[in-house]
């Protein structure tokens, strides 16, 4: 069995870095995770954008969830907001797409047009 | 439908967390001998009132205000009652909820447990002002996970930061991976 052990030397080793992720957290990342969200499969997105924004260490992304919008056929459903821009949701995600939107839109500031809520023809 | 059972106890365990709980325990135990696997969620929420209570597993009933279904409860029970098995709901207003759904473990319509270390990480993760504990049994083989008990050692160092997740996740799978033995449930 995994011990408790480990966590003693994470929080010394943390605790001399504790105020270096407390920067502005401008970008929002929101993923839809009510009912209609899990069934289409919007935990691995989740986890693929929190995994992802950590990995390449944007320290300005925050990645939140919330409950159902009420376009449930769409999900899962991503809202991604940059300041001073308009708010760009992306739908029927997976875990791939969120790959991409990572790379393009977080970190290139490319909205991935392919993927968004406008792409489907419905108006917003 | 859900298309695994981890992901109907991620669903259900929102609930709490919109009922304003601080500590939720989830348990999922499975006994071979007896063909079952029972899971357990409780929180210390708001609770419901007798009237929401008696409806709660109606799908055409909710208190959000977005649309007039909610299906998450009403799934759950479905997908416990379908393997003969059998789904139980107590509240009490000011005082929490308690859920426990047994299945028939060989039933051809049980659905796979899934990836249950995903969800109690996403739930740890997302929610670092709630204490959760998780239990998981297969057996004879059990172990526990405590936020509460990681924070006491963590002192002010946030269950989401990412040494901290790592490690949760690292937990979560060397243990269960010990107390499943190679097995898929």
């Amino acid at each position: 069995m995994k011990s408790l052990a480990e966590l003693q030397a994470i929080k010394e080793k943390m605790q001399g870095q504790v105020n270096l992720r407390d920067n502005d957290k401008s970008v929002r990342v929101v993923v839809g995770m009510a009912t209609c969200g899990i069934a289409a499969g919007a935990r691995p997105v989740l986890q693929a954008f929190s995994d992802l924004v950590q990995k390449n260490g944007l320290n300005d992304v925050s990645v939140t969830q919330t409950g159902c919008i009420g376009l449930c056929q769409y999900e899962p459903i991503v809202e991604i907001t940059r300041p001073g821009e308009e708010k760009i949701t992306y739908i029927n995600m997976d875990a791939d797409k969120a790959k991409e939107v990572v790379e393009q839109h977080l970190m290139r500031g490319v909205v991935v047009a392919d993927y968004t809520i406008n792409s489907s023809g419905m108006a917003k | 439908m859900m298309t695994e059972l981890s992901l109907n106890i991620l669903d259900v365990a929102q609930n709490s967390i919109k009922a304003g709980a601080k500590l939720i325990e989830i348990s999922v135990e499975i006994d071979n001998a007896a063909d079952s696997l029972t899971v357990r969620i409780d929180d210390d929420g708001c609770g419901m009132s007798g009237e929401q209570l008696a409806k709660v597993t109606d799908p055409f009933f909710t208190t959000r205000g977005t649309r007039s279904v909610g299906l998450g409860v009403s799934f759950f029970k479905q997908a416990a009652e379908m393997t003969g098995g059998g789904f139980e709901i107590t509240s009490e207003s000011g005082k929490g909820t308690k859920v426990k759904a047994t299945f028939v473990l060989s039933s051809i319509d049980r659905l796979p447990l899934g990836d249950m270390c995903s969800t109690v990480e996403t739930l740890i993760v997302y929610n670092t002002g709630i204490d959760f504990v998780y239990r998981y049994r297969v057996d004879e083989t059990e172990f526990t996970l405590s936020t509460a008990q990681m924070r006491d050692i963590l002192g002010g160092v946030s269950l989401d930061a990412p040494d901290v997740v790592e490690y949760v996740r690292g937990f979560l799978k060397e243990n269960t991976d010990e107390c499943d033995k190679g097995k898929i449930y």
